[in-house]
């Protein structure tokens, strides 16, 4: 056992081992001051059975760990003639099940090793990205403490193609220091005749405390389990994950042996797990997989994130957002000008929520005329326009779970246009030049109504040009207001198998179109007055009424 | 500090970095000539030891509300309270300085002087705080945090010095009660977030200030009710309260930033989460009627007490800032799950 903080706590564990008749020898950190040694000795003083071994001050990821080690694991072999298995643990380790259970299960795996060791090509958890180079270069700084010039010296070693010979035979692996090694093979690594040779290499390895044993198992042991008994997470930094009282269900179903590492002051764990020994041996299988997945769950998030979500500890620069929204939501321009209460009728159609111009001037239309939204969205447009990437964000975040639609138009404030044309989760439907259909029939002061025009057409081309950029990620549809009108129903049924897939809901009425009788007339009008309308497509100047605007075309959506 | 590049594009060169460094060691100078403005009641900060837990706190005639407050924080695990008393007349000294965990300073002089108390507590934070966690927070600030129900703070400390994490971020997320504010009083002692128990969950909006590298977060219901056509004057949200405290540090704003500007980035820029908590804000309770109009008449608080004119304007007219979609509080995971904060890798 290596101990070098909470002493109380490994004295704990030390005791409970003791008490259930296994020998452990303790090695403290020589950085422990003299005192609290003392004491921790006197506090197991009465139990024969445990030993304290030679001090070495330990420091991460040198050898002064291996070193302790090999004190320790010496001293259990010369002094306990009885002990087949040799197990690791730390002072911040704890017990899971009982002794019995652990030696009813090694009886059942006789003669075998259960030491993680991987070759360096196969591990994937280093950080940092060192691996085979941990054998092959030098590593005369520690890290911890002087990490610039680690770094630079690594840098200068790659750049100059250092490279360390392997000792003969050896094939780096890698593994989890906390093992359980049989005494035959143990005793094989410690008395073997090149040992000096060796530890004079692996002194120079980095980290060699999760190498040493795990490379030389490969040369004595005849049969190697390549897993740890013991439970132990990692985090994105490469540092343990710490159990705490709340983990106790989690520990209790995982059925693993030892578990590390635990916070000292996880009262509950310590009174739960050091409770004598109750039944007789179970037989269950080490069965890590939930406690996996909740600190996957958790690595993911750190490094991940959940999509879409901008908030106080997740505020991702420009093209990292791994989402720049949570769910797909559909923009419709120009479809509400051109049918009559489109957007009733998309809602009863697709489904999910339609809002009007939730980027009107005035004010937020959201649907139904509400005048807050999920997550006490304002309809203020004041609050809105303070940040309209944040407000469409938050509407989306808002509204997981329902999909969102809503009418856009140049008449809106067009901020957000390059936010959404960027978003891959954006539907974008433009039925190009349709904002001339209520100034067609607003019959208001013309040269007012050409002033408009210009001033829109000159919004939605910006835009326009926006969808067309080769940055555009969003699913983007662009139709002329001629060629839509032509054919109404074809391009809206594409647009609704995609937010709905289809045979989930059919149609059963059709939108129906605004009169445009005349409409052509008032483009050539504006025409005269010197305007040049061109968002619409060609448009007859006649006042013929186009017949196949008028026909209601259900038939074609059945 | 070392020039550093600010990311992103914006580039912050060496001058401004030093501009930075210039400003703090500024603020430590002021905050050191502060220290005059305060007397010590009583001070007991003889007994803190080497781990203690600290809070540090500045306040004025809160004395109804701090039994809960003191008991809140005991629970959590902190060890010792330094608080500035700036002139109470309602028996809140008298009752901290019975309080065996409380070290308590008083002044008479100007809160506003003081930039808000941040001065007082810096000149605080610089001769007790070194070494220690400190946390900074208003008596209706109560702090929240992940596995807040089951492990203690000292855990999230422990934590974070162990992934070499030096601040916490944790976010003010204004509570309001359904109905008037002053419809349900407040009463010695009670849990405040069993009338203000309603709270937005999802209006913020957040911008960077690239030169202190902190979020500027807003929203909420003030921005939604008071700020609704000013929104750039809504009260900002963004606090990092718990700090593992150097005497060269100093608060620059409340604790909304702080400098070094390093202590600033509790927010991940490439993708990821990190842990964060929440400040619940029991500000709209029946006390701040009152408040506001004695605010109002002292002048003392920031923009020239401009929220507090608000305040006073709304809620004398609808007087509830509840809504349909207000989210009712249940506990810290519910404030995960809406996004507000995350547990970042804590497990």
């Amino acid at each position: 056992m290596l101990c070098h903080t909470a002493l109380h706590r490994a004295a704990q564990v030390a005791r409970h081992l003791a008490a259930q008749g296994a020998p452990v020898v303790i090695h403290v950190d020589g950085q422990v001051p003299r005192p609290q040694h003392e004491r921790f000795v006197r506090a197991l003083a009465d139990l024969p059975r445990i030993r304290f071994c030679r001090r070495f001050r330990c420091e991460w990821g040198t050898w002064s760990l291996v070193a302790a080690t090999q004190a320790a694991a010496e001293m259990v072999l010369a002094e306990f003639p009885e002990v087949s298995h040799v197990y690791t643990v730390s002072g911040a380790c704890l017990p899971l099940r009982p002794l019995a259970e652990l030696e009813a299960y090694l009886a059942r795996h006789r003669g075998m090793d259960f030491i993680e060791s991987v070759t360096t090509e196969d591990v994937g958890w280093t950080v940092g990205g060192l691996d085979i180079e941990r054998f092959t270069l030098f590593f005369p700084f520690p890290w911890r403490r002087r990490r610039w010039l680690f770094d630079r010296f690594v840098t200068l070693q790659r750049r100059l193609r250092v490279r360390r010979a392997i000792p003969e035979g050896v094939v780096p692996h890698l593994g989890s220091q906390w093992w359980c090694l049989t005494r035959r093979t143990l005793a094989a690594i410690l008395s073997d005749p090149r040992r000096p040779a060796l530890d004079a290499y692996f002194r120079r390895v980095w980290i060699p405390d999760e190498a040493y044993f795990q490379t030389l198992a490969r040369l004595h042991s005849h049969r190697i389990e390549s897993r740890s008994l013991t439970l132990s997470k990692f985090d994105f930094q490469g540092k343990p994950h710490i159990f705490y009282d709340d983990h106790l269900q989690l520990l209790r179903r995982s059925d693993c042996f030892v578990a590390r590492k635990i916070w000292p002051e996880a009262e509950r764990l310590y009174r739960a797990f050091l409770a004598p020994a109750g039944t007789g041996p179970a037989l269950a299988e080490p069965n890590p997989g939930k406690i996996d997945k909740v600190f996957s769950r958790a690595v993911e998030r750190r490094t991940k994130g959940r999509p879409g979500l901008y908030m106080q500890s997740r505020f991702p620069n420009e093209n990292w957002e791994n989402g720049k929204t949570c769910a797909p939501y559909s923009v419709f321009e120009g479809f509400c000008e051109l049918f009559e209460g489109f957007e009733g009728w998309l809602a009863r159609t697709a489904g999910g929520r339609v809002h009007g111009h939730i980027f009107a001037p005035g004010r937020v239309e959201f649907a139904g005329g509400e005048r807050v939204w999920n997550g006490a969205l304002s309809d203020s447009a004041a609050l809105r326009d303070y940040n309209p990437r944040a407000f469409l964000t938050n509407l989306i975040w808002n509204t997981r779970g329902e999909r969102q639609c809503f009418q856009f138009g140049p008449a809106d404030n067009q901020a957000v246009s390059w936010f959404i044309a960027t978003d891959p989760n954006a539907q974008i439907s433009v039925v190009s030049g349709a904002w001339a259909v209520p100034l067609f029939r607003s019959k208001a002061n013309f040269s007012e109504l050409r002033r408009t025009a210009a001033r829109l057409q000159k919004v939605e081309a910006g835009h326009l040009e926006i969808l067309r950029s080769p940055w555009t990620k969003a699913r983007v549809r662009i139709w002329t207001l001629a060629d839509f009108v032509e054919n109404p129903m074809e391009p809206l049924q594409t647009i609704l198998d995609e937010i709905v897939p289809r045979g989930l809901r059919r149609p059963t009425e059709a939108p129906r179109l605004v009169d445009l009788t005349g409409f052509g007339r008032f483009l050539q009008q504006l025409r005269n007055e010197g305007m040049q309308p061109v968002l619409m497509g060609d448009f007859p100047a006649s006042d013929l009424p186009a017949p196949p605007l008028r026909r209601p075309v259900a038939a074609r959506l059945s | 500090m070392v020039a550093v590049a600010g990311r992103g594009g914006q580039a912050v060169g060496i001058l401004s970095a030093y501009g930075l460094r210039l400003a703090r060691k500024r603020w430590r100078f002021r905050a050191f000539r502060k220290r005059r403005e305060l007397s010590a009641v009583v001070d007991r900060t003889g007994r803190i030891r080497g781990r203690d837990l600290l809070l540090f706190s500045t306040l004025r005639n809160e004395r109804l509300r701090l039994p809960y407050f003191l008991r809140y924080y005991r629970e959590l695990g902190i060890d010792h309270f330094l608080v500035v008393d700036n002139g109470s007349d309602d028996g809140s000294r008298e009752y901290l300085a019975q309080q065996p965990d409380v070290s308590l300073w008083t002044t008479e002089a100007s809160y506003k002087r003081a930039r808000f108390g941040v001065d007082w507590l810096n000149w605080l934070q610089m001769r007790h705080g070194h070494g220690h966690w400190c946390l900074v927070v208003d008596p209706d600030e109560f702090l929240v945090y992940p596995f807040c129900d089951t492990r203690p703070l000292r855990a999230l400390t422990d934590w974070l010095d162990a992934s070499s994490i030096r601040s916490f971020g944790a976010m003010l997320l204004d509570m309001y009660p359904k109905g008037p504010i002053d419809a349900q009083p407040y009463r010695e002692g009670q849990d405040p977030f069993e009338i203000a128990a309603w709270f937005d969950s999802g209006n913020y909006t957040i911008s960077r200030n690239w030169l202190y590298n902190n979020l500027w977060i807003q929203g909420g219901p003030r921005a939604r009710m008071f700020f609704a056509d000013d929104p750039a004057r809504a009260p900002a949200l963004n606090k990092i309260p718990l700090v593992k405290w150097h005497r060269s540090y100093a608060y620059v704003s409340s604790t909304h930033m702080l400098l070094p500007r390093g202590l600033n980035l509790v927010y991940d820029e490439w993708g990821g989460e990190k842990a964060s908590g929440c400040l619940l804000h029991a500000k709209f309770l029946h006390t701040l009627t009152g408040k506001a109009e004695e605010e109002l008449r002292r002048g003392q608080h920031y923009a020239g007490s401009a929220e507090y004119r608000a305040y006073a304007a709304t809620l004398a007219e609808t007087r509830d800032l509840w809504c349909k979609w207000s989210e009712k509080y249940i506990n810290w995971r519910q404030l995960e799950i809406l996004g507000l904060m995350s547990k970042g890798n804590w497990a």
